[in-house]
């Protein structure tokens, strides 16, 4: 049948439909195993001794009394390190533990590591290991590192990165100009699942086996191996299942102590975090003081913008130059500038250690240039809308590092389709008490509620930056009609195992798809962070299965005498076009193998220059959010009533994915707009649970209205932009100005607290 | 087995008396929060779990009796929550559905937080605590009963039997606040009961003090500044001023969770709109 | 299962999924959550605040859904204890659980379990939970990956899918 004249609705799991998990169904039933879920025989518990102080000299360590526990049966420190003393992601400048003479920086820091026979062992045996510290005055304000009056803290210094952004002409005004001065809070990630890890060590103590929940096995794999002093052939890391990450997986926590346990008890040993101390083991988001200066013309068009940025980075480097760079280079927004000047800070301090986080650093710039563009709008008397259409970019500008956006950029598209959704209805007459900001505390009655509603709109890189070649890597084998797939990417909830099993179902044609566990026997993924494992990895295992597929047709074409390159999938048929040689892909490749590894890597990037010029991303992606809030004024509580959304995706590749992703992070970016901050308080974090660290609950997640903006990314392997993190990004300033609107306040800081909005 | 679980009062007493150091599990919300993070490690275990008696709530036409181990599930809705509205609009802010389906009024007693939810409508109503122990028993006022941050009344070999609620003649009503719409602790709790027939309001505040704290002298001027019998509301500057004298008699603190100045600001808002909302 | 020296004597069985097991030699304090996960081979209950504060660990006890990390575990000897585990039928998805799938109320996974009893709770107790009811029954179970949207969706559809029953 020629079906060539009507359009065939997708065959159901392939690319743009909404297909099934592969880990669906084990985990609605709760069979599937998180790395906390992992057990051996004869496994013993580890647990990390942490310091009591952001600053201290470590005097001695004495661990008599906890060897003498029954069931303890190892404690080790930095002596017990075998090989490199630190490590990190950029520097490797943190500690596996704080040794003897030398000193902690933040509260939380690792010191000592036990093994024993049960977790309530555990916690005796650390509470019976005395330290003797001398407290020494620690390092707080990241200003105190710039003006140079803060204590060096650390051999490589207080300052993590500097840089400048120089561009146009930096000494032109603009005829309307406003200012402010922006804080955000410190976020944690907040995953569900908490740090956890089994290693298993080889005999003899020549190598160990890893399952762990991370974000990219094979950057841990070399860190761990150089902390180990062991080849890394002989550190072979598995994806224990990860629940959740949002940037709190990049960096190393555990893995290290819990591979030194194992070999030195030749058994096998789990650490896993409870909530308390998965505060101190991960990296957070930076908190963060901008200045940002606008200049306009009198019709509200951007002439310049300025912006001083200061990024609180804790004690340690983690990714802090990085996220740095990230937020100055996205200090103009989604908007067309010719002229800036920029200048940002990445500071060590003996506050808890800042990292990745999803928005990676624009989430803090977002939330400066969108307050600032309302306060533009208003300096203008222009509509909030209007002022981020008139200046909204397009593929082709130039931003003020210098890159041509070579992007697809549909941003007036995405701020249009937003202001298309329909707003949501007024408050009934007599609402329910949930929908009133306070809930079921019953704190407002109707007339006490204000609406307002708020823009944003957000630009965000995608894939690392200045010259990092964050190659994906992956195999496909086609074996006897199987096919199978085989990559190290980290499935942390995004979905990619479901994605891979539709690329290799439309390019291959088949309908089963096998994957292989995700390890590091085989080539680096790359991290799964920076809404990058679509198109890269992605990329790599269309690329594979390409390969296989034309590997695949050579045979088929040889064993039936046809031009191989004359063959094609239609549907799950191998096809000769313009011939009449039809037969189902998985009878066509019975008796036959293929085997096919590829590497996708993207274009190269260039690291900045001193003004802050070079082509330092890859690609960038839009979203626009539209937030309509009800704040009770006189107790300064808001309810989020709706979230429009238009986000520019290239393509839709799994329609209930990317909403779910959509949803996920506007919740994620609503906890920052009213509820989510870590209280670090004298170098002590002063709410380490989830009792006082608030998420949104299901009674605080808004409604949410999304629009997909389809503009096929030809830069992109699958036509596809990374979806997962510009959700999180504009929502928390158009939830902010949402508030500004209904209260008249300038709230300068988010977390908007009750006190902000009423006092 | 070092886990008891008496089937009697009686029983209950018995193992008490002989063991004062046992620590008595209800619900296990605030207990095993203690053992699981703040290395609490109890030696010795008794449930409540299979002492009916305290799993029981009567009323008659003067009061409304709960025992200690009745869930705050019960409490929010039926005829338990038509009989003391107040409690069942503080149960409804208890923690998460799951935390009131295992939490109790006997709970929230034993540990005595300024933040327990169940205690500023206990203090208004003017609840008495029934304490049984030693062989004995006493009944101690609400008022008496909670003495400090988490420090009550109770002796060794005591505990809480249950809890008597007085049945009010008018409205009652609870607020909280919190930074989130549920399961969140009070930054600031207000109860308030009109008592028409007396003609008096009263007014507790939970988390703004080191107990629960009563109003006295905005219950007082209140009554002698309006009409607490009628349905016309006081005036705009009564209510304001009524809502000054609320904040003046709170004592809070500024922590991780908010500040002194939010919360005295807070129970004066909620003790004006609680009153408003009794002339609704 | 590792047996601790010297902490441990509780001996006591527990019931769960109408299955009894021995539990031996467990220490006092553990909750109902370490012991269905460490000792008796029941992962499917999650830990993720130790407190009642996320909902992950949620079991039904007689009856009742509950923080399985605050109850403990030795004093629930003689109760009737579901876990998800013990939903569904012999392997097959319940009603709850193939909505959860279909409707993409599924992301990392890690709250899913405690999500799926907590519905399954609500559904027999309110068969026809109206969108706040659905809702403030969910309030203690934290997710961090979805949003919630795609989870009240999942409930909305099992609700509607039994009343046309």
């Amino acid at each position: 049948m020629n079906t060539t004249n009507t359009i065939a609705p997708p065959r159901p799991g392939t690319l743009g439909t909404d297909a099934s998990r592969p880990d669906g169904v084990a985990k609605v039933q709760g069979g599937f195993a998180f790395s906390s879920d992992m057990w051996a025989e004869n496994m013993l518990w580890g647990a990390t001794l942490r310091s009591p102080h952001p600053y201290a000299r470590i005097v001695s360590i004495d661990t008599t009394a906890a060897w003498k526990i029954a069931g303890v049966e190892a404690i080790i420190t930095a002596d017990d390190v075998p090989g490199l003393a630190t490590y990190g992601l950029i520097m490797q400048d943190q500690p596996v533990f704080a040794r003897v003479g030398d000193t902690v920086r933040y509260t939380g820091e690792p010191v000592a590591a036990v093994a024993a026979d049960h977790p309530e062992t555990c916690k005796r045996a650390l509470a019976a290991i005395r330290v003797e510290y001398e407290v020494l005055p620690p390092v707080l304000d990241p200003e105190t590192c710039i003006d140079g009056t803060a204590p060096v803290i650390h051999p490589d210094g207080n300052v993590l990165r500097h840089q400048r952004i120089v561009s146009g002409d930096p000494t032109v005004t603009g005829d309307v100009v406003v200012e402010g001065l922006y804080e955000v809070g410190m976020q944690d990630q907040a995953f569900l699942g908490l740090e956890a890890a089994l290693a298993l060590p080889d005999p003899g103590g020549t190598g160990v086996e890893l399952y762990i929940a991370t974000q990219w096995l094979h950057e841990d794999r070399k860190q761990i191996a150089a902390c180990l002093g062991l080849p890394e052939d002989k550190v072979r890391l598995v994806l224990g299942g990860v629940g959740g990450a949002f940037g709190a997986r990049e960096d190393i926590s555990l893995q290290v102590h819990t591979c030194l346990l194992a070999l030195r008890t030749s058994r096998p040993v789990r650490i896993a975090y409870g909530r308390e101390e998965s505060f101190y083991g991960h990296v957070h988001r930076h908190p963060a003081k901008i200045w940002m200066r606008h200049h306009a013309d009198r019709s509200g068009r951007l002439v310049k913008v300025e912006s001083r940025m200061v990024f609180d980075g804790g004690a340690y480097c983690s990714t802090s130059p990085a996220v740095l760079i990230n937020a100055i280079t996205h200090t103009q927004g989604p908007y067309k500038c010719d002229n800036a000047v920029v200048e940002g800070w990445a500071l060590r301090t003996n506050n808890p250690p800042c990292g990745a986080m999803r928005g990676f650093g624009v989430v803090q710039a977002c939330f400066a240039h969108e307050s600032q563009m309302d306060k533009l709008a208003a300096a203008c008397g222009v509509d909030p809308v209007r002022i981020r259409l008139l200046n909204a970019m397009q593929t082709g500008d130039r931003l003020i590092t210098g890159q041509i956006v070579d992007s697809v950029a549909p941003v007036a598209e995405c701020i249009r389709e937003t202001a298309a959704i329909p707003l949501p209805p007024d408050m009934e007459a007599d609402p329910n008490v949930l929908d009133l900001p306070g809930g079921s505390g019953r704190t407002a009655d109707r007339h006490h509620i204000k609406r307002g509603v708020g823009w944003g709109v957000s630009i965000k890189n995608l894939m690392y930056s200045e010259g990092f070649d964050d190659y994906s890597t992956a195999r496909c084998r086609i074996d006897d009609g199987v096919v199978t797939l085989k990559f190290a990417t980290a499935e942390v909830g995004q979905g990619f195992v479901m994605l891979a099993q539709q690329i290799a179902r439309t390019v291959l044609g088949v309908d089963e798809v096998l994957l292989d566990t995700i390890d590091t026997q085989v080539g680096s993924a790359g991290s799964s962070s920076a809404s990058r494992q679509t198109w890269m990895s992605g990329g790599a295992v269309d690329a594979a299965c390409r390969a296989a597929r034309d590997e695949l047709f050579k045979m088929v074409a040889a064993d039936n005498g046809l031009d191989p390159s004359r063959l094609a999938i239609d549907g799950t048929d191998i096809v000769e076009v313009g011939g009449s040689f039809r037969r189902p892909v998985v009878q066509a490749a019975r008796g036959k193998r293929v085997d096919e590894t590829r590497e996708y890597h993207h274009q190269p990037t260039e690291d900045l220059d001193e003004n802050g010029q070079g082509n330092c991303h890859v690609a960038f992606a839009f979203v626009a959010h539209r937030a309509v809030v009800d704040v009770d004024i006189e107790l300064g509580l808001v309810k989020v009533v709706q979230v429009a959304t238009a986000q520019d995706v290239g393509r839709v590749l799994n329609p209930k994915s990317c909403v779910g992703q959509v949803e996920g992070g506007i919740a994620q970016g609503l906890g920052l707009a009213v509820m989510e901050e870590i209280v670090v308080q004298d170098g002590r974090v002063r709410n380490p649970s989830f009792t006082d660290y608030l998420l949104p609950t299901f009674l605080d997640a808004p409604q949410v209205d999304v629009v997909f903006v389809e503009e096929f990314e030809p830069k992109s392997p699958l036509g596809a932009k990374g979806v997962g993190e510009p959700p999180c990004i504009s929502v928390t300033p158009a939830i902010a100005n949402a508030i500004r609107q209904a209260t008249g306040r300038d709230l300068p800081r988010v977390p908007v607290r009750p006190s902000d909005i009423c006092l | 087995m070092t886990v008891l679980a008496p089937r009697t009062v009686d029983e209950l007493e018995r193992i008490l008396a002989d063991s004062p150091d046992h620590t008595i599990l209800s619900g296990g919300t605030d207990l095993m929060v203690e053992v699981n993070l703040h290395g609490r490690r109890p030696t010795a275990i008794v449930s409540l779990r299979s002492v009916e008696e305290l799993h029981a709530w009567t009323f008659d036409h003067e009061r409304v009796t709960i025992g200690a181990a009745v869930p705050y599930a019960t409490m929010e809705v039926g005829e338990l929550a038509g009989l003391v509205p107040a409690l069942a609009q503080a149960a409804r802010t208890v923690g998460s559905p799951q935390i009131r389906a295992a939490g109790t009024l006997g709970g929230n007693l034993g540990t005595c937080s300024p933040a327990g939810d169940g205690l500023p409508v206990l203090s208004a109503l003017e609840a008495t605590v029934h304490i049984r122990g030693n062989g004995d028993r006493r009944d101690v006022p609400f008022a008496d009963f909670m003495v400090g941050v988490k420090r009550n009344a109770l002796r060794a070999g005591e505990f809480v039997h249950s809890v008597s609620i007085p049945r009010v003649d008018g409205w009652q009503g609870y607020a909280k606040v919190g930074t989130r719409n549920a399961m969140v602790i009070a930054n600031a709790s207000t109860c308030l009961v009109r008592d028409r027939s007396a003609g008096r309001v009263r007014v507790a505040l939970g988390a703004v003090g080191p107990t629960i704290l009563r109003c006295p002298e905005a219950e007082s001027w209140l009554a002698a500044n309006s009409d607490l019998r009628g349905n016309t509301p006081p005036s705009a500057d009564v209510r304001a001023e009524f809502s000054r004298l609320v904040s003046q008699a709170s004592r809070p603190i500024d922590d991780h969770r908010s500040t002194a100045e939010y919360r005295r600001h807070a129970v004066g808002v909620l003790a004006r709109r609680l009153l408003e909302r009794s002339y609704q | 299962m590792s047996t601790p020296s010297g902490i441990g004597s509780e001996n006591y069985s527990l019931t769960v999924n109408g299955r009894s097991h021995d539990v031996k030699d467990s220490w006092i304090g553990e909750s109902l959550l370490y012991v269905l996960r460490e000792r008796l081979g029941l992962p499917g209950a999650k830990g993720a605040c130790e407190q009642g504060e996320c909902g992950s660990c949620t079991v039904v006890v007689d009856g009742r859904a509950v923080c399985s990390c605050l109850v403990l575990a030795a004093s629930v000897v003689d109760t009737s204890i579901v876990t998800v585990e013990g939903l569904g039928d012999g392997g097959r998805l319940s009603d709850v659980q193939q909505a959860f799938l279909d409707c993409g109320g599924v992301q990392c996974g890690f709250c899913t379990p405690g999500f799926i009893v907590a519905v399954h709770h609500l559904l027999e107790s309110v068969p026809d939970p109206d969108d706040h009811q659905i809702r403030e029954a969910l309030s203690g179970n934290i997710c961090s990956c979805t949003g919630y949207g795609r989870i009240l969706e999942a409930v909305q559809q099992v609700a509607v899918a039994r009343r046309s029953k």
